[in-house]
């Protein structure tokens, strides 16, 4: 049991029946990031700022980390709040791994510090609504 | 009142905090000086500990004769679970459209 670690860190892994070059598009390229993520000025250079923007107005700060073509992508990702406490630190990374089937996506998503209150900048701020369709996915998770 | 997310986050920063409470975890109820032994700190700083753990909810005393027993209680760490969860739906739901996205790629 790694309780403490769990609670830094968000990881999901899915193997997609598809290329990394593939993926990589989807990954990389604003019009396709739009389609599954969100709205946003995304460039695929080391140290080029972008924003998501999500449906609910909320607006997250990201700036480009790493870019290793069809294997890794890292970014920030921020949301800013007043309250330093509810602040959202965080970074996630892209790691795409060839499969005889397809490609292997982790993502990985951390940095959330411990003094945080809530790592989703709270409730009041969008994040809720943000949530509240995937609560039936979240339930089946087990 | 600090945040429930807060102490829990704060309580389990500490590495050794967190190897006592994954042990009572592991391996059930335990005395303070069961815990000590296998510590590698003195038995007044695994009760410091034991208390602070205690405080956040994480872990509860049983007195018997002249020994404490200390036992991990899992439902504190309810507000944590809901919270990682929360994100990896996220992400499992974003995977979702993505995959969908893929297969429109194909076309």
């Amino acid at each position: 049991m790694n309780t403490a670690t769990e609670t830094r860190a968000v990881i999901v892994e899915r193997e997609m029946p598809h290329p990394p070059e593939k993926l990589w598009r989807a990954l990389t390229q604003p019009y396709l990031i739009e389609e599954w993520l969100m709205k946003n000025d995304f460039k695929p250079v080391v140290g080029h700022s972008f924003n998501l923007r999500g449906e609910w107005g909320g607006v997250l700060d990201c700036e480009v980390l790493a870019v290793e073509p069809n294997k890794t992508l890292a970014y920030t990702w921020n949301f800013a709040n007043d309250d330093a406490a509810f602040d959202l630190k965080s970074v996630v990374t892209f790691t795409l791994t060839p499969t005889p089937k397809g490609t292997h996506l982790r993502m990985e998503q951390s940095g959330f510090r411990p003094e945080q209150k809530q790592a989703f900048g709270g409730a009041k701020h969008g994040w809720q609504k943000f949530f509240e369709n995937l609560e039936s996915v979240v339930g089946g998770l087990s | 009142m600090p945040d429930a997310h807060d102490v829990l986050f704060r309580t389990l920063a500490d590495p050794t905090r967190r190897a006592l409470f994954e042990r009572l975890c592991r391996e059930g109820e335990q005395t303070v000086g069961a815990l000590t032994a296998q510590s590698g700190v003195s038995q007044p700083a695994v009760s410091k500990h034991l208390g602070v753990l205690r405080q956040a909810g994480l872990v509860r005393d049983r007195h018997e004769g002249r020994q404490t027993h200390y036992s991990a209680q899992l439902g504190a760490l309810a507000p944590l679970v809901d919270w990682t969860s929360r994100m990896a739906g996220f992400w499992q739901n974003r995977f979702d459209d993505l995959e969908d996205l893929l297969k429109r790629m194909d076309q």
